[in-house]
């Protein structure tokens, strides 16, 4: 189950950014990968759509949104704790 | 070139149904963001705005006027109604045909078009009423203005996002100094509060859920309005001949293009946009006392804003006082700026300016006097209005006591 989440969601990412998913480290940040405030509200609806998610995310606050979406690992780690809460 | 003056105001917004109550709320420092209501609230994930309250159109229309005006037609007619009543004009056969209306709106007859959406996409009905077309096309707030009134000379809609009233009032400014008009009516309009048109802003991930608060630290985003505000600008001796009342003067006007992205706000245009509107009105930057902000609460704006007047005015700007009146009646998108040109004329005026309210904590990226929470009375003499749009158009007023 992790794993292909991780899978997923580096596949939306490296569609994001027109990359291979080989290519996409899991500490790389959004900012390594090109991705502008516009690509990040892009991607969020993306993940949200693929896992049937809402991510709490204001772009405004980045610092207060409680999960760390800066880089791949932390994105994956997001998107695995609200899939988990949601099949609670 | 001609001078021109404002003679009339009129409006109705959150904070109230027309000018006098809409400047009472300003000065008192109230804020009418509020729980929204409105059709599928429980399926928007922002649910608070500036609405218009306890607004019932039937009092100010025939049923065979309503059904040609979508809400944000509704809200031109009612202001530009109390606009011209105050300003005294009478449009007269002769004045009619060189008198004009230029009304901005963002989103035009929003309203009509979600219905009549819901009607064909949700319940699968194949026939809509047969006046979609002319009640929500964005020009039609301001030709039914043109109608309500005789207005035969130059009318038109403009649309430039958040820019849509600046850009308008600007224009007609233009027009009147130029001489191709003696009286224009301007301003804008905008009813966006609906399910899709909060829908489609939520995904942009910039609006608070819970208040408008620009320039405080703690800031959490953008909040919508509704409304409208329409002026009365008229050639300066047009106005002193019929010995009208004059509220105040507009001096300058500039509009620029950051020509850069498509959402982030340039600091080098804002810039150069209220550089421009001072060069265009003769004004030295220590002259102005006030700038009515665009101030839209989200972290991109206010810190570029703040920025980019802090480059303008140099040292002034620890004098100068800024405040964002979005944080009372909220985001009007396409009529922003000629609600927030009311607080320009009242700090000209009446000497009273209008307050941020909802500023909680300061914000070292925005270390200006922004006027928090409490109206303040100071003399000032000469005022700018900001309006930075979305797609990177930039329009700046500058208005003079008189």
């Amino acid at each position: 189950m992790t794993v292909s989440v991780r899978d997923r969601v580096l596949q939306i990412i490296a569609e994001q950014v027109v990359l291979d998913v080989s290519d996409i480290g899991d500490e790389a940040t959004l900012e390594d990968l090109g991705i502008d405030s516009l690509g990040l509200v892009e991607a969020v609806f993306a993940l949200e759509e693929e896992f049937d998610i809402e991510i709490p995310f204001n772009a405004n606050q980045p610092d207060q949104s409680r999960f760390d979406i800066s880089t791949v690992s932390g994105i994956v780690r997001a998107v695995e704790t609200l899939v988990a809460a949601r099949t609670v | 070139m001609r001078r021109v003056v404002i003679t009339g105001q009129g409006t109705i917004n959150a904070l109230g149904h027309d000018v006098t109550t809409t400047l009472a709320a300003m000065r008192a420092g109230e804020c009418g963001i509020g729980p929204l209501d409105l059709r599928d609230v429980e399926r928007l994930s922002i649910r608070i705005g500036g609405q218009v309250r306890d607004f019932r159109p039937e009092d100010h229309f025939t049923r065979q006027q309503l059904a040609l005006y979508d809400r944000f037609t509704q809200f031109a007619l009612i202001a530009a109604r109390e606009a011209v009543a105050r300003s005294g004009l009478d449009f007269t056969e002769e004045l009619g045909l060189r008198a004009g209306v230029i009304l901005g709106t963002a989103g035009g007859g929003l309203q009509t078009q979600d219905e009549n959406f819901r009607t064909v996409y949700e319940e699968g009905r194949n026939r809509v009423h047969p006046l979609v077309v002319p009640r929500l096309m964005n020009n039609a707030a301001a030709s039914h203005v043109s109608m309500s009134f005789g207005l035969r000379g130059p009318s038109y809609s403009v649309s430039t996002a958040c820019a849509s009233s600046n850009h308008a009032m600007g224009q007609a400014f233009l027009l009147i100094r130029s001489g191709l008009s003696p009286v224009m009516l301007t301003g804008g309009s905008e009813s966006m509060l609906c399910f899709g048109g909060i829908k489609a802003w939520e995904g942009l991930r910039v609006m608070s859920k819970e208040a408008c608060r620009p320039f405080s630290a703690d800031r959490s985003g953008m909040v919508q309005g509704e409304g409208a505000a329409v002026f009365v600008f008229e050639e300066y001796e047009h106005a002193r001949a019929r010995g009208a009342e004059i509220l105040a003067e507009v001096v300058g006007f500039s509009m620029v293009s950051d020509a850069s992205d498509i959402v982030m706000p340039s600091r080098e245009g804002a810039v150069r946009a209220m550089r421009g509107a001072l060069r265009d009105a003769g004004l030295a930057p220590a002259e102005v006392g006030y700038v009515n902000a665009h101030g839209t609460g989200t972290a991109a704006n206010d810190r570029t804003e703040c920025a980019a007047i802090a480059e303008v005015f140099g040292d002034h700007a620890r004098e100068l006082m800024v405040s964002s009146t979005k944080s009372m009646h909220g985001h009007l998108i396409g009529a922003t700026g000629a609600v927030e040109l009311l607080a320009c004329i009242m700090a000209l005026r009446e000497g009273v300016i209008a307050p941020t309210v909802g500023y909680n904590r300061p914000d070292p990226d925005c270390a200006l006097d922004v006027v928090p929470n409490e109206a303040r009375e100071a003399r000032v003499t000469a005022c700018l209005s900001n309006a930075f749009a979305f797609g990177g158009l930039n329009a700046v007023l500058a208005l003079r006591a008189i």
